[in-house]
């Protein structure tokens, strides 16, 4: 019998980082589309840098950073009560920062290819930044939001490196579908591995075809 | 009473120019700066809006501030009360016709304003339709009944009409004109076309390479002293000989013919006459 445990694992940590990221990414994109600060490039570097990052260089500093035997991790642990080293919450933690770049940027480019004007006129008629943002901006890059949803949800399905270094291989709490599916396979248990790879395939290729569906407009008849 | 003193220092395709103006306006009138393109009108507009800063200067609006250099004031566009209407619209593409005017209300604001622009703009058929489904006109008319809504203390018009053709332009005048006086409005409004200078302003300006030239009422400054009658217009067809031109004159061609044949098309011309005769239709 196939535990269907680390796939429902899986689409939790999805879930949940999406969720995280939809909150901090929004606020992030709209500082760097509209930022003249000098701080811009350094912060946008930091935010790309999971692109071309080793998962492991990334996951290795994590489990550093947050291990109790070392004072952050002491602090966090005496203070906020909050254990980030094999625990599901260090997952997000780390799927958040991992899979950063994939809400950002396309959050970021959208709203750099909304015409100046329009923000503009928004000012003018004396709406505050929030407000136009919530109202003019982002109705009018539903593509951008829902790419940047969907990518960084598919990705943090996907990731393998960062959660074997700060989660490990805990049953229910960190052992996530990549992870089981390297352990049945070092225990030569090949159809497990197969059916948790053939569902996650099925899954991500129906997420990425419905975006494209979306997207590229083929959907509209449906709903007009 | 509106003065405003403004110096800063513009990169245009002919190079650095230093946009150095006074200006000033009296409450419900309007004023025209009127000039070639690159000449620093839109920068004047978009610095009392407060969507680009100057180097030097000094805006008041009645007892009120809205940027002193020498003190460091200079208030958000959230907090001028202007009314902007660019060249391209920048109507909200994901809100209605109404969605956009009832955007615009203030808090706690009367809703009626956006029923009485919607009826004095002639909206009230299009008022469920989205920007993508109107024409240059359309949205025009949108563009300035949106910036009306909060009844500003200034108006900011941008070459509100340049997009448009000749007909719905010389509508849309009137329009505007109407409530101009209707609200009492002070309004300042970019131009490049002396016909629609004559039409609107109490009074203009003339904007060169940044610096002001020239002001005063339009019939002063348009006309060139004498008695005699002239019309500008443009040169839109010569005949083989040179001699024989069409000029157009408003949405009239006008045939005449010339001593001499170095004129071209696309040129400007004054015809002119010492005397009109006039009869009845």
């Amino acid at each position: 019998m196939i535990d269907w445990g680390p796939l429902y694992l899986t689409f939790e940590l999805a879930f949940v980082t999406t969720i995280c990221l939809l909150v901090i990414s929004i606020p992030l994109a709209f500082w760097l589309s509209e930022s003249k600060s000098r701080l811009k490039p350094v912060i946008e570097t930091l935010v790309s840098m999971p692109l071309v990052l080793p998962p492991t260089v990334l996951g290795f500093y994590l489990l550093v950073a947050f291990s109790p035997s070392n004072a952050f991790g002491e602090w966090l642990d005496n203070w906020i009560g909050l254990r980030l080293v094999f625990s599901f919450e260090g997952l997000v933690f780390a799927s958040i920062i991992y899979s950063l770049p994939f809400m950002v940027h396309p959050i970021q480019s959208g709203l750099a290819g909304i015409d100046v004007s329009l923000r503009e006129a928004s000012y003018v008629l004396g709406k505050s930044k929030s407000r136009t943002l919530f109202k003019v901006l982002l109705p009018n890059i539903r593509p951008s939001l829902l790419t940047g949803i969907v990518l960084a949800f598919a990705h943090t399905i996907g990731e393998f490196g960062v959660v074997l270094m700060i989660g490990g291989n805990i049953p229910g709490t960190t052992r996530v579908a990549s992870i089981a599916i390297y352990d049945e396979v070092e225990s030569l248990n090949y159809g497990v591995a197969n059916a948790y790879s053939l569902t996650l395939f099925a899954l991500t290729f129906g997420i990425l075809l419905f975006v494209y569906l979306v997207n590229g407009g083929y959907l509209n008849k449906f709903w007009k | 009473m509106i003065t405003c003193k403004l110096k800063k220092e513009l990169w245009s395709t002919s190079g650095k120019m230093n946009l150095d103006v006074e200006i000033e306006i009296q409450n419900g009138k309007l004023l025209t700066i009127y000039g070639k393109s690159g000449a620093g009108k839109t920068t004047i507009l978009r610095v009392l809006a407060g969507l680009f800063t100057a180097d030097d200067g000094k805006i008041e609006v009645d007892d009120s501030c809205w940027y002193d250099s020498s003190r460091n004031i200079d208030l958000e566009p959230q907090e001028r009360q202007v009314g902007f209407v660019s060249q391209e619209y920048a109507l909200f593409p994901n809100m209605t016709v109404q969605g956009n005017l009832s955007f615009a209300l203030l808090k706690n604001q009367d809703k009626k304003v956006v029923e009485d622009l919607i009826e004095m703009m002639e909206l009230g058929d299009l008022r469920n339709r989205k920007p993508s489904d109107l024409s240059g006109g359309q949205k025009q008319r949108v563009a300035i009944a949106r910036a009306l809504v909060q009844k500003p203390r200034l108006l900011l018009m941008d070459e509100p009409f340049s997009a448009l053709d000749r007909e719905i332009r010389n509508r849309l005048q009137q329009h505007v004109l109407a409530v101009h006086k209707e609200f009492g409005l002070t309004t300042i409004h970019v131009s490049h076309e002396a016909g629609e200078v004559l039409k609107m302003a109490d009074e203009v300006l003339i904007l060169d390479a940044g610096k002001v030239v020239n002001r005063g009422t339009p019939e002063s400054i348009f006309s060139h002293g004498g008695s005699g009658f002239n019309i500008t217009g443009e040169v839109v067809q010569i005949d083989a000989s040179g001699k024989n031109l069409t000029v157009l004159v408003g949405t009239d061609l006008i045939k005449i013919s010339s001593e001499d044949s170095d004129y071209k098309v696309g040129d400007k011309v004054v015809l002119s006459t010492d005397k009109f005769e006039i009869v009845k239709k």
